[in-house]
């Protein structure tokens, strides 16, 4: 009988479930985008705030002071000591090798270009390496993404150079032309722009660098762009005081701290350093960021729990007469109480799954649109989301049952209620 | 209702204008059925209070948001050209065109060298402003007295590795100092030795040849700066910092339009809650609907009654959401960025008649459905 009523009541006020339905969808819907863009979003401004440029830099353990004033090296190249290119590609053995965006090798070297002395910067453009049997593609055009080029990339094997736009300017040379660097014509593949001391310079593949400044395999500085966890009182440690699980701990943390640690590992005599512009405030603007949309996520729900309510106690309220009728067959309160609780109960499961299934998806349209990759929806959430369901759906009707119950059925059948 | 106050009222109706009639229609359907009254109008106050919140937020996250990327440092740079120093007035000039939106710090660079003939990279500035400027720099101590100088970590273990007095010579005067704190930063600034503008300047004489500025506000605020800056100085070069320019546009943007879709969605299921929750209410009393009409109501006196209801409670609820909105964005504002938003009095009129708009289309909607049935159907419980 018990199942029979709860059937019928389905079966014959489609219109009142269906609304009733939909608002839970709607809601719960809402709540489980919100909830996974909320989580998901520390990650993805991590990513976005990587346009920022590097926030590793790599140089030799035993390196002399850099001389650089306003973007000019006034370095002697005979000066210091230079990390080892053959060494680059261990990079991608590290264990956080995942959180790399990239990395670029510079080697700054004075040249002499139309009487002038100017400063020729080698590095990866978009280099192609070999990792075991792993290839993978790094440089400048991963890690530097405000950098402009007017005309074309060269090529990382060519003979190709890029000419700051500023050189450019004031040696009158454009995309196409021809410039000699130490005895050797170079193709000026594009006009470089890029808001820093780099428009003041003569950007070449590193091997030209190399054989410019006659020591094959040889880089200054390397440049490395990694996905990192805002740091932390534990990040701040010296690894060297850290026993046991600490050190794991904190070994494998993607803290900027621990990737520099790993970076010195995996490439011989070198000293990596934060950036300390970059990494530091990156911190604070994915705390900012997670936090509002953390807030907002509280909003949402909150806004949606009431939505769901509001609707359900409106449902019940329209059943007065009917609470009434079973109140005046010698229904007792509990049993009406039950029949309508189930049927919430079924309303919130039915809804809820809808609503969490179109939720995935609307959580999964953002992230495409916004951030041009996924935002998944953690199944985990399912089971919680539907238990808030049900208990936003029962409490939304619990007020208006209660309140049914209590009616006099003569009233409540006359419509006095 | 004793017959006493039955009688009263009688009389007093038989006096009263034909107008008061309306006013108490409306009064009695809130008194009389205070608890659908009550939760339509709390549903009506708390999607209120979510467009409210939302829309102050969305305005006012933006400005602070821009705030926050103003840690990265400077995001113009004015710089000399061809090696000249930047011309005396240069400074007040750009104080002047920046008219107290931003901060310009003056940077005098030369190369200088140790008692042993090792080339260095001295810089003079003003330490105290380019404290604030660089608010990443880490230091172990700001240089206070006469000859104190910043070390670069990597400048430090050249020139004073025992944390001892040294001295440095640049055009053949030399000039003794002491270092007060070593700078680490991961960047050029490491292998510089930092001094305080005047006493770089009696010891070498070198203008400032670089002004690096934090000019505030939206991008195209600071766009109009750097137009006003190449004005004032069309000596010298000003260039935005792209690098920082166009990652805070990036990052700002996406922050954006994931704040823009999450106020839509609570917007929208605020409204739909509205609607739902008014819906109900209005079509739960088709039965006061048929008694008005089977006693002769006229169609437009009904409406205006059912509209007139609508938008009072619209107006209400829309009034006290507004303030409870501004409180919620006031509150999200002091937790996550420690600064009050500053309540928009230009989203009231929005707000306002947002709700007044679904609190109507709440009333049409069931009325039009009930328009064509007869009172008789109705009142049968049919």
């Amino acid at each position: 009988m018990f199942a029979r009523l709860v059937y019928e009541s389905f079966r014959r006020q489609k219109r009142r479930k269906l609304l009733a339905g939909a608002a839970i969808t709607l809601g719960v819907g809402v709540a489980t985008a919100m909830i996974a863009v909320a989580t998901d979003i520390g990650d993805k401004i991590s990513r976005e705030l990587r346009t920022f440029g590097a926030n590793l830099v790599v140089t030799p353990q035993e390196d002399s002071l850099d001389l650089q004033v306003a973007g000019v090296d006034l370095k002697p190249p005979s000066d210091g000591a230079y990390l080892n290119e053959g060494d680059l590609p261990k990079i991608h053995g590290m264990f956080w090798h995942n959180n790399i965006v990239g990395f670029a090798p510079v080697l700054p070297v004075a040249v002499n270009v139309g009487g002038k002395g100017v400063t020729l910067l080698g590095t990866y453009f978009s280099k192609q390496l070999n990792f075991g049997k792993e290839e993978f593609q790094t440089g400048v055009r991963l890690i530097y993404p405000w950098w402009k080029v007017n005309g074309t990339w060269p090529d990382d094997n060519s003979q190709d150079v890029l000419l700051g736009e500023r050189l450019a300017a004031s040696l009158a040379h454009k995309a196409g032309d021809e410039i000699e660097l130490a005895g050797q014509a170079h193709r000026v593949a594009g006009v470089l722009s890029t808001g820093g001391a780099e428009d003041d310079q003569v950007v070449a593949p590193l091997a030209v660098a190399q054989s410019v400044l006659g020591k094959p395999g040889a880089v200054r500085r390397l440049y490395v762009s990694a996905v990192t966890k805002p740091e932390d009182a534990f990040a701040r440690r010296d690894p060297k005081t850290l026993r046991g699980p600490e050190f794991d701990r904190w070994y494998c943390s993607p803290y900027v701290q621990s990737i520099a640690y790993q970076l010195q590992e995996a490439i011989p005599h070198s000293h990596a350093e934060q950036i300390r512009q970059i990494a530091q405030n990156e911190g604070t603007v994915l705390a900012r960021i997670k936090g509002l949309m953390l807030l907002i996520m509280l909003a949402a729900l909150m806004a949606a729990a009431l939505a769901v309510s509001a609707a359900m106690a409106t449902a019940m309220f329209e059943r007065r007469t009917e609470v009434g009728l079973m109140r005046a067959l010698g229904a007792g309160s509990v049993s009406v109480a039950a029949i309508f609780f189930a049927e919430a109960l079924l309303l919130a499961v039915l809804g809820g799954s809808a609503g969490f299934a179109g939720g995935a998806m609307l959580a999964r349209v953002i992230g495409r649109s916004i951030f041009d990759s996924q935002i998944a929806v953690n199944v985990v959430l399912f089971p919680i989301v539907i238990a808030i369901a049900v208990l936003v759906t029962f409490s939304g009707s619990a007020l208006a049952i209660r309140r049914a119950v209590k009616v006099d059925p003569v009233y409540a059948l006359r419509g006095e209620a | 209702m004793s017959s006493g106050s039955a009688t009263g009222l009688i009389a007093r109706r038989a006096q009263a204008p034909q107008r008061s009639m309306f006013l108490r229609m409306l009064l009695r359907a809130a008194v009389l059925r205070r608890g659908r009254a009550a939760a339509a109008l709390l549903a009506m106050v708390v999607a209120a209070a979510a467009t409210t919140a939302m829309l102050n937020l969305y305005v006012d996250v933006q400005t602070k948001l821009h705030t926050e990327f103003r840690n990265y440092g400077a995001n113009v740079v004015v710089v000399a050209k061809d090696g000249q120093p930047l011309p005396s007035d240069a400074l007040q000039k750009i104080e002047s065109a920046l008219d107290g939106r931003g901060m310009a710090v003056p940077f005098a660079y030369v190369v200088a060298r140790t008692l042993d003939g090792q080339p260095v990279v001295v810089s003079g500035t003003d330490l105290e402003q380019a404290r604030k400027l660089n608010s990443w720099w880490s230091v172990t101590a700001w240089p206070s007295g006469v000859q104190d100088a910043l070390l670069g970590m990597r400048a430090a273990a050249l020139v004073a590795p025992q944390g001892q007095g040294f001295d440095l010579s640049f055009n053949g005067r030399t000039i003794h100092l002491n270092p007060a704190g070593t700078l680490r930063t991961g960047s050029a600034e490491d292998s510089r030795i930092y001094l305080s503008r005047t006493e770089f300047e009696s010891w070498t004489g070198v203008q400032p040849s670089t002004v690096e500025i934090v000019a505030s506000g939206t991008p195209e605020e600071v766009n109009a700066t750097l137009q006003k800056l190449a004005l004032a100085l069309p000596d010298a070069e000003v260039r935005p910092i792209r690098q920082i320019m166009e990652g805070e546009a990036r990052v700002f943007g996406k922050t954006q339009s994931t704040l823009l879709v999450s106020a839509l969605l609570i917007i929208l299921t605020a409204a739909l809650c509205v609607l739902s929750t008014l819906m109900g209410w209005v079509f739960d009393r088709r039965r006061d609907f048929a008694i008005m009409k089977a006693l002769g109501a006229s169609e437009r006196l009904i409406g205006g009654f059912f509209v007139t209801e609508a938008a009072v409670l619209g107006a209400v609820g829309a009034l006290f959401g507004f303030g409870i909105g501004v409180a919620i964005a006031a509150w999200i504002g002091r937790v996550n960025f420690h600064a009050p938003v500053v309540p928009r009095f230009a989203v009231l009129p929005e707000v306002l008649f947002g709700s007044i708009a679904v609190a109507l289309i709440a009333a049409i909607l069931p009325m039009f459905l009930l328009r064509r049935v007869q009172p008789a159907t109705i009142l049968r419980g049919e």
